[in-house]
């Protein structure tokens, strides 16, 4: 089973990345649940949603405390909460960020990266700073859990419709490819 | 009085939604003609999906933007004793606006689903899930069935207007969905095919008994009581047909079960679960959504070689005595786990209930309440694992011990 915790920000879209990516797993067969953390939302407050996925049904309706993959979709929440909070061994962070692997703060845990200016990208397909699709693209090119056929998939089911529909399926497309991906050899570095 | 679909009208064979999505889709597969609604965390999208699901057609019922839910389950009264099959949703406290249409409703048999998305009860302030709401009606004598999953959201709604509306019961039935757990979890869902909850649920008859029908004039909802003429015995006639309609419910519940696993291929249990109940020599008592976790933390301690099992309850009122009894029988200890508190006895209503039925049938084990998942807490495994340690330990010892409370810490 792997256990993914998406951190935003109210008003970005964690909750529906969370459903979108839920979809696509299940578009491969795959046993999902996702549940939306919920606290004090407001627009601007750090807020997560959680995501498991199994080959078999799962039972837990319940939040994430170890997971193996932190998604961020906002440049700045890891400054709120500590997004790595019981993060398991072998982790994999997917990150928006404009900084260099080396500026980032990591947990000494996670040996996967993948990075994306989503913010940027977001800014010249939606002007606005709405970066959940384009992360999502991030997700699928850094973890290959998903495919990125099965995130068109999802997305053409949601309820994106017409122009929302095609800027959202482009920030899918463009998180692909615009992710660079880091492997961190822990043994070498200890 | 349903509107006839037009037949090329294609529906998804499955979604991957949250509960209140399938609660949404379940009323438009039943066919329900009127839904009153007014919004309310963590109902809200529930009321939003409905009414997306009238604007595009997949829903051809009227709804109704009522100003509050004292008016939304008045207009609904008024559209069932006019033959309607009518749905609505609300918890916390809309629930408590509602009271005084939801206290008349099961009285003059009028049968209805409404879904109640659990919420915790006011104050301190709160707009998350935990069973107060629901729990705090349950002696109102609506019919009451509390969901695990998603999927069960959406079967158990159909499966409701075919349990309120046999002449048997013919009562009202909530079907509770834990408010954020089930309300906003989201997972797939498969939906029946048309054709075949059309031919489950038949054709309704609401209103045979009483009605507002220039046809049939007659009078609805008399004064009776008092202590002279034909009011006590005639009110009394009310009450015990009430009770008996409820206990009716029992069998017309698991029947109606059994026939949907028989045309759609899902089995959801009727009135309890047992789960790895054989050879269990101390058993969890659960309900609602906590009941995946449970199960997790029984396989963990299973492997342990712990003896443990677990009894989910899905149908609380009426409550299931012989069920719950029947289920317990052979275990030597015993603990209920609650999301609400009864406050007149410390402890959790449905632990009040697991011992007052214990009681009932001369087998007094020793047993303890444990309270959680209150306005919104998390309950894990490591809750349950935490509470199968303590169960343990008191069918070692017998010694029961006060309520215990699983988020005191977190």
């Amino acid at each position: 089973m792997h256990e993914i915790r998406i951190h935003g920000r109210g008003g970005q879209g964690a909750v529906l990345a969370g459903s979108i990516l839920a979809a696509a797993f299940v578009e491969e067969g795959k046993h999902v649940v996702a549940v939306p953390s919920f606290g004090f939302e407001r627009r601007g407050a750090p807020v997560a949603s959680f995501l498991r996925v199994d080959d078999k049904p799962i039972r837990q309706m319940t939040n994430i405390y170890r997971p193996d993959c932190v998604l961020c979709i906002d440049p700045t929440v890891a400054r709120a909460v500590n997004v790595f909070d019981g993060i398991a061994e072998h982790g994999t962070l997917v990150q928006t960020t404009s900084k260099p692997l080396a500026e980032l703060p990591l947990h000494e845990r996670v040996e996967l990266v993948g990075l994306c200016d989503a913010v940027a990208l977001a800014l010249a397909i939606f002007r606005r700073p709405i970066t959940n699709t384009i992360m999502l693209g991030a997700f699928a090119r850094t973890t290959g859990l998903v495919s990125l056929a099965s995130l068109r998939t999802a997305l053409t089911r949601s309820s994106f419709r017409d122009a929302g529909l095609a800027q959202n399926m482009a920030a899918l497309e463009q998180g692909f490819e615009q992710t660079a991906v880091h492997r961190i050899d822990r043994r070498a570095a200890a | 009085m349903a509107t006839v679909l037009e037949p090329d009208r294609t529906r998804p064979a499955f979604l991957v939604c949250d509960g209140n999505e399938a609660a949404a889709w379940a009323v438009a597969l039943s066919r329900v003609d009127m839904v009153a609604v007014y919004p309310i965390t963590p109902q809200s999208s529930l009321v939003e999906y409905l009414a997306k699901l009238v604007a595009d057609g997949d829903l051809p019922a009227e709804i109704v933007d009522a100003e509050g839910e004292h008016s939304v389950l008045s207009v609904l009264q008024g559209a069932a004793l006019a033959g309607a099959r009518t749905y609505t949703a609300t918890c916390g406290p809309g629930l408590a606006f509602m009271f005084e249409p939801y206290m008349r409703q099961p009285g003059l048999r009028l049968p209805m689903v409404m879904s109640i998305v659990t919420r915790d009860t006011l104050t301190p302030q709160s707009v998350w899930g935990g069973h107060q709401d629901a729990m705090s009606v349950r002696e109102v004598g609506w019919i009451q069935m509390y969901c695990e999953t998603v999927q069960e959201v959406m079967d158990t709604i159909i499966m409701g207007y075919r349990i309120a509306e046999h002449r048997d019961v013919m009562l009202p039935v909530n079907v509770c969905h834990d408010g954020n757990y089930l309300s906003f979890g989201a997972t797939r869902v498969d939906l029946p095919a048309q054709a075949e909850v059309d031919a489950f649920l038949g054709v309704p008859n609401i209103n045979w008994h009483a009605a507002l029908d220039p046809s049939r004039p007659m009078a609805v909802d008399p004064l009776t009581g008092g202590a002279g003429g034909p009011g006590p015995r005639t009110f009394v006639k009310y009450r015990k047909g009430h009770c008996a309609g409820m206990q009716k419910a029992l069998s017309v519940i698991t029947d109606v079960h059994a026939e949907w696993a028989r045309r759609i291929g899902r089995v959801h249990a009727p009135l309890v679960e047992c789960y790895r109940m054989d050879g269990a020599e101390v058993a969890l008592v659960t309900i609602g959504s906590m009941t995946g976790a449970a199960k997790d933390a029984v396989d963990e301690a299973r492997d342990r070689g712990v003896r443990v099992g677990l009894v989910k309850v899905k149908t609380y009122r009426p409550f299931p005595v012989r069920a719950v009894v029947d289920a317990l029988t052979g275990v030597r200890a015993v603990g209920v786990v609650d999301r609400s508190v009864s406050f007149g006895w410390d402890c959790g209503p449905l632990y009040q209930d697991v011992a007052g039925a214990l009681g009932h049938a001369g087998l007094p084990l020793p047993s303890m309440s444990f309270i959680g998942g209150l306005a919104g807490a998390d309950l894990t495994p490591g809750h349950f694992g935490g509470v199968i340690e303590r169960v343990a330990q008191l069918a070692r010892d017998g010694q029961q011990g006060s309520t215990v409370w699983l988020n005191e810490k977190d």
